[in-house]
């Protein structure tokens, strides 16, 4: 909680009245941002709140509907990337913007390359390169190239490569994400180091123990909206947590959701719920590889029961979505067991894990839970076409059928079955997604981020269907980014580090303090 | 079998390989695919044949050649960069384009169907071995040329980075479109000139000569890896088992159909990664949405 | 009419009206190059296809082809695939059509001999199709490249055959095939008479109508739809993406295959090298200009015969080759189109409220 002894009282940047909409989606809407000189900034919120989408208009990427914006006093609205880059701005991506198949020094430089005589000066470059690693206490190696870096060393990169365009307003998104505990603190010198030699950060996060740690003003923003500037040392966890996650939403506290007091169900102290029943979804060992050979799901063993909520918290890439995935029969696993209902299925394949009983809200219904450009009824049968056919041909009639129960049964709007899921809003097209998966017959529900990017209403609505899937006797594993969704939803908590389970707590006994130093690894505990 | 013959003839065969080759390569590392370099070979020896029948002079030929790739590079440029088409559809279609334009301006201006009239070409000393033609002499340097620009110079390094991960590239203000539309220009004048060898070097334009060449060319860059000297060296080699195949015209031990098949089996089985798998530039063809 | 569907059919109907648009204005101008009335010149070119019997049976002959290919494309593009390689598999399936046509005994009926030499041309051009499938599916090699090499390879080991074993001497043809002919339209329509049209339309009609069951009715193809659109989410629906791709490039080849029987059962009753003459090429604009819907597909292949044939009856005016020069046109104006009206339309529609 250091002051900012550096800050001026000039705005580095100021954004005022921001719009910005993609098709439906409207990403801001009238979003503001005050950053001064020499301070460290942290724009927070939760995912979906627009802060990515703010700071790619800042950066030049993308033009704002409306609203203005000044950096450094000058009126900058709508300009382009390289005039945000002469101007000083250098933005790290959260997805790196790096080009694998060639080398730190020439990522660095590329668009401002050093030459002699019209030629590329590699030997300049790296370099050049050389000193600002030297200078700034970023090491990297300039000849590697980026496709051999680890995650760690590819966000260095990034650091120089704007601090090579003479970055003095230096953004980054989500820089911790994909960081180890002492990468994240290696970070926090770099960056407060740079502070204190004039520059100004701005760094959006989701994480409060960050915010608190690195910032001196904050800015929370939540659905599109700018609700609360702060000052860092005058305000406490509580105070953002609230209004990141918004007063006029009451938060779900554990008794509103009958979590405390169901003693069908039997014990909260992590113990299995209820002793008299067979878990329905048992792993065994579980251990999964990911894209570079690395074991993101590293032998990993639980069980649920019926009627209970597993739930799984952690920082993104922590292997949630490879353990999601390899249960789901969409990823090879190396080794481990799986059994639905009693039923061993590690070796058989999505339609069968289906027609054991399992039912799976994928986190990325875009690219997964939705066929863009297929009707609302047709969407409803994906992953049951099998069901909803007669020798080979699909019986349409029970097909249209299927659709309108199911667009009352969960309320889907516009409710017309013929409307392509493209044109629904996002917790609309969320709402599909759960009719299809809740709206069957299963007994094990993989629900994986179920309520990233919908509104308010219909995070309700959700979180009520997954409490009445509990109360029908489901089994339900629980993977969310928001720590509170975990908290409010899950019987038991399970926090994912590197792979393992770092922690398997009753929920009851567990808070946000208490996951956080297991999610970022500074707690250990054999798990469960 | 004479060595020198077998060496000159190999070389004469390769030219129009190497041309197109080259153009290929900076296209597609620029993350254009470019399956027109037939129909922009196509063109070049038709508008070189133009050029050097009404001028009499075949410099203003290679003028007209270089002119004529450069129009057809730019067509399929705007076409996939700037309106998104389909880079396979583009590529064909310019491919289809190139046969009936040069056919119906071949009636046009030569009033045939088949050929245009005789003109003048470059060297003819027999003693030179084809050595006194300058287009030999570009076409053997355009690998090396290419490979320069392509890892030494600014230019070179935005084209691969543009091919690698266009939103890295403009992220550091390097224009995507801008770096494309210069390499797919480029490409379509290497290309041409291709064409334009075959045309001057035969002395007239004949219907669809370039028959295959540019999916030859396509094979190189392949087999190439990509590569401007490795895709160079699979032209020569192509070069050599078609000049083999020709000398041993008579000789029944392989029938000619199983050499044409070379370059086009070598592509697959190196697509297919028996030997090392080749790996396209990551962009290639995502210009659409 | 539901507004999904008229959404839809927009989309699918503008882009072609545009090239339309575009390729009369390009014909207009190589007219008016050749010193010639775009007014009468577009009036010879209707009437000497749609305006006699003669004209419009060919301009049949050649859609029948036309629609073979072009739903041999559509069917891959559905799928996410480009088969770049109809050409080839047309060439392969009627090879292996007319080989069994020789090798059937005369007495064979038609009956007989007629499905045989169907099943023989489907499998031919399926073989082809095939292989650049299992390539992908189990090496990850574009099928684009593989197709257009494959197509080098195969028509070259097809003209090696024949000309190594089946040719009749100085020609580049088999002997004439006796069985398994399917009969000419003017057996049974007698103005046709001259036309090489023949019944293998009418194959060509039930192939179209098969695969538009198969495409939007049966659950294989929802399932190969939903691969053609996103690959990851058919997976999740428990879709094997490998299989559908494997499986949809052997049916594609399959189909063009077949489009190989009218030429070597329905019109010259024998095989001869080239006889695809660039068929499987022009399959792709037909799949494209018909948004690779098969009513699309078939109403797309009459307009390029109409164009092919309609460049023989400008002849004397104006070169036919004026007609190829517009079949690029046509293309290229589609293909930049397509993205550009779908952009435009959904701009113009407002997202659905919540």
């Amino acid at each position: 909680m250091t002051g900012s002894p550096m800050a001026t009282d000039k705005y580095a940047i100021l954004m005022k009245g921001i719009d910005k909409s993609f098709g439906p989606v409207r990403a801001n809407r009238g979003a503001s941002l005050e950053v001064r000189e020499g301070e460290i900034h942290a724009l927070v919120g939760e995912n979906g709140a627009g802060k990515s989408t703010l700071m790619k208009i800042l950066g030049g990427l993308q033009p704002p509907d409306s609203g203005t914006m000044e950096v450094n006093g000058k009126d900058v609205t709508g300009w382009n990337t390289r005039d945000a880059i002469d101007a000083g701005i250098g933005v790290v991506h959260q997805h790196f913007m790096l080009v694998p198949t060639l080398t730190v020094a020439e990522n660095v430089v590329l668009g401002m390359e050093p030459t002699r005589s019209g030629r590329f000066d590699y030997n300049k470059a790296v370099e050049e390169v050389t000193k600002l690693s030297r200078d700034t206490g970023l090491a990297v190696s300039p000849d590697t190239k980026v496709a051999d870096l680890s995650v760690g060393e590819a966000q260095r990169v990034e650091i120089l490569k704007t601090l090579f365009r003479g970055a003095r307003i230096l953004v980054l998104d989500e820089p911790t994400a994909v960081l180890s505990p002492p990468e994240v603190r290696e970070l926090w010198v770099v960056l407060r180091g740079l502070r204190d030699a004039g520059g100004t950060i701005v760094l959006i996060t989701h994480r409060l123990d960050e915010v608190i740690d690195i910032s001196d003003t904050i800015t929370v923003m939540r659905a599109g909206q700018t609700v609360d500037r702060l000052a860092t040392a005058g305000t406490s966890p509580a105070e953002i947590a609230k209004a990141m996650v918004g007063r006029d939403v009451a938060l779900t506290t554990r008794e509103e959701a009958g979590i405390l007091t169901t003693p069908a169900h039997g014990g909260l102290n992590g113990e299995p719920p209820s002793e008299q029943h067979e878990s329905l979804l048992s792993v065994t060992d579980l251990t999964v590889l990911g894209s570079r050979k690395t074991r993101e799901v590293d032998c990993v063993s639980f069980s649920i029961r019926p009627g209970e909520i597993l739930g799984i918290a952690g920082v993104e890439g922590n292997g949630q979505t490879e353990l999601i995935e390899a249960l789901a029969g969409l990823r090879p696993i190396l080794s481990g067991n799986i059994r639905i209902n009693g039923k061993d299925v590690t070796f058989n394949d999505v339609r069968e894990r289906r027609d054991a009983g399992l039912s799976h809200i994928p986190e990325d219904r875009h690219r997964r839970g939705l066929i863009l450009d297929y009707s609302i009824a047709d969407n409803l049968v994906l992953g049951l076409q099998t069901e909803f056919a007669k020798n080979g041909f699909l019986d349409s009639d029970r097909i249209s059928a299927n659709a309108q129960t199911q667009i009352k049964a969960f309320d889907i709007r516009p409710p017309s079955a013929e409307t392509a899921a493209r044109n629904l809003s996002g917790g609309n097209q969320q709402k599909v997604v759960i009719a299809r998966e809740m709206g069957r017959e299963f007994t094990v529900l993989l629900a994986s981020q179920p309520t990233r990017g919908v509104d308010v209403g219909a995070i309700e609505f959700i979180h009520s269907q997954l409490r009445e899937a509990r109360a029908a006797g489901k089994a339900i594993l629980l993977v969310s980014a928001e720590l509170n969704e975990v908290l409010a939803l899950s019987d038991r908590v399970a926090v994912m580090y590197r792979g393992k389970f770092a922690a398997v707590v009753p929920a009851s006994e567990a808070s946000e303090e208490s996951l956080g130093e297991y999610m970022i690894g500074t707690r250990k505990e054999s798990a469960a | 079998m004479n060595p020198i013959s077998f060496l000159t003839q190999t070389l004469r065969i390769a030219i129009p390989y190497l041309f197109a080759a080259s153009g290929g390569v900076i296209a597609e590392r620029s993350g254009i695919i470019s399956l027109e370099l037939e129909g922009l070979m196509l063109t070049g020896a038709f508008s070189a044949t133009l050029g050097t029948h009404y001028s009499g002079s075949p410099w203003i030929g290679v003028l007209a050649g270089i002119g004529g790739g450069l129009i057809f590079g730019l067509i399929h440029a705007v076409a996939t960069i700037r309106y998104r088409a389909d880079q396979v559809v583009v590529g064909i279609a310019i491919n289809l384009l190139a046969i009936g334009v040069t056919r119906f301006f071949l009636k046009l201006a030569f009033a045939s169907s088949s050929n245009s009239p005789r003109v003048a070409g470059f060297g003819g000393n027999a003693a030179a071995h084809g050595f006194d033609n300058p287009l030999v002499w570009m076409g053997l340097l355009a690998a090396p040329v290419l490979a320069f620009f392509l890892y030494r110079t600014p230019f070179g390094l935005r084209v691969r980075a543009v091919g690698e991960h266009p939103d890295a590239a403009a992220s550091v203000g390097v224009s995507v479109e801008k770096v494309r539309y210069i390499a797919v220009a480029v490409s379509g004048m290497l290309a041409a000139l291709g064409g334009v060898f075959l045309a001057l070097d035969q002395h007239q334009f004949t219907d669809q000569m370039t028959s295959g060449r540019g999916f030859i060319a396509i094979a190189a860059v392949i087999f190439g890896r990509w590569d401007p000297m490795k895709a160079a060296l699979a032209c020569l080699f192509f070069a050599a088992a078609e000049t083999l195949q020709i000398q041993l015209q008579g000789n029944q031990l392989i029938p000619s159909q199983f050499i044409e098949m070379i370059p086009y089996a070598l592509t697959i089985i190196a697509l297919a990664g028996v030997v090392g798998r080749a790996i396209p530039p990551a962009a290639l063809g995502k210009t659409g949405e | 009419m539901s507004s999904r569907t008229r959404e839809q059919l927009e989309e699918a109907l503008f882009p072609p009206l545009v090239a339309l648009l575009v390729a009369l204005i390009c014909g207009d101008l190589l007219i008016m190059s050749y010193g010639q009335s775009p007014a009468t010149v577009y009036r010879l070119l209707l009437e000497g296809t749609w305006g006699n019997a003669y004209g419009f049976g060919q301009v049949l002959y050649k859609a029948t082809t036309l629609t073979f290919t072009g739903l041999a494309v559509s069917l891959g593009i559905r799928a996410g695939l480009f088969n770049v390689g109809a050409e080839s598999q047309l060439a392969a399936g009627g090879f292996l059509a007319g080989v069994v046509g020789l090798g059937l005994s005369p007495a064979v009926p038609g009956l007989i001999a007629v499905p045989l030499c169907l099943i023989a041309a489907a499998l031919g051009g399926g073989a082809v199709g095939a292989l650049p499938g299992w390539l992908k599916v189990r090496f990850g090699a574009h099928e684009v490249i593989v197709t257009i090499m494959l197509n080098f390879i195969v028509l070259a080991l097809l003209n090696w055959i024949v000309a190594a074993h089946l040719h009749v001497p100085e020609t580049l043809h088999t002997p004439e095939i006796r069985t398994g002919s399917v009969p000419r339209l003017e057996s049974v329509i007698s103005a046709f008479h001259g036309s090489a049209a023949n019944f293998t339309i009418l194959i060509a009609l039930t192939t179209a109508a098969f695969v538009w069951f198969y495409l939007f009715r049966s659950r294989r193809g929802f399932e190969l739809r939903a691969v053609g659109l996103q690959p990851d989410a058919a997976e999740y629906g428990g879709v094997s993406v490998g299989g559908v791709w494997f499986r949809a490039m052997t049916v594609s080849g399959m189909i063009a295959g077949l489009g190989g029987v009218n030429y070597v059962l329905g019109y010259k009753h024998y095989y001869e090298e080239g006889f695809a003459g660039g068929s499987g090429f022009l399959g792709i604009a037909v799949a494209l200009v018909g948004r690779n819907h098969p009513v699309g597909v078939v109403l797309a292949a009459l307009f390029f015969a109409t164009l092919s044939q309609g460049g023989l009856a400008i002849h004397a005016f104006v070169p036919k080759q004026m007609v190829e020069v517009l079949q690029g046109v046509v293309i290229l104006a589609v293909a930049m189109s397509v993205p550009e009206v779908r952009a435009v339309l959904r701009r113009a529609r407002k997202p659905v409220a919540a």
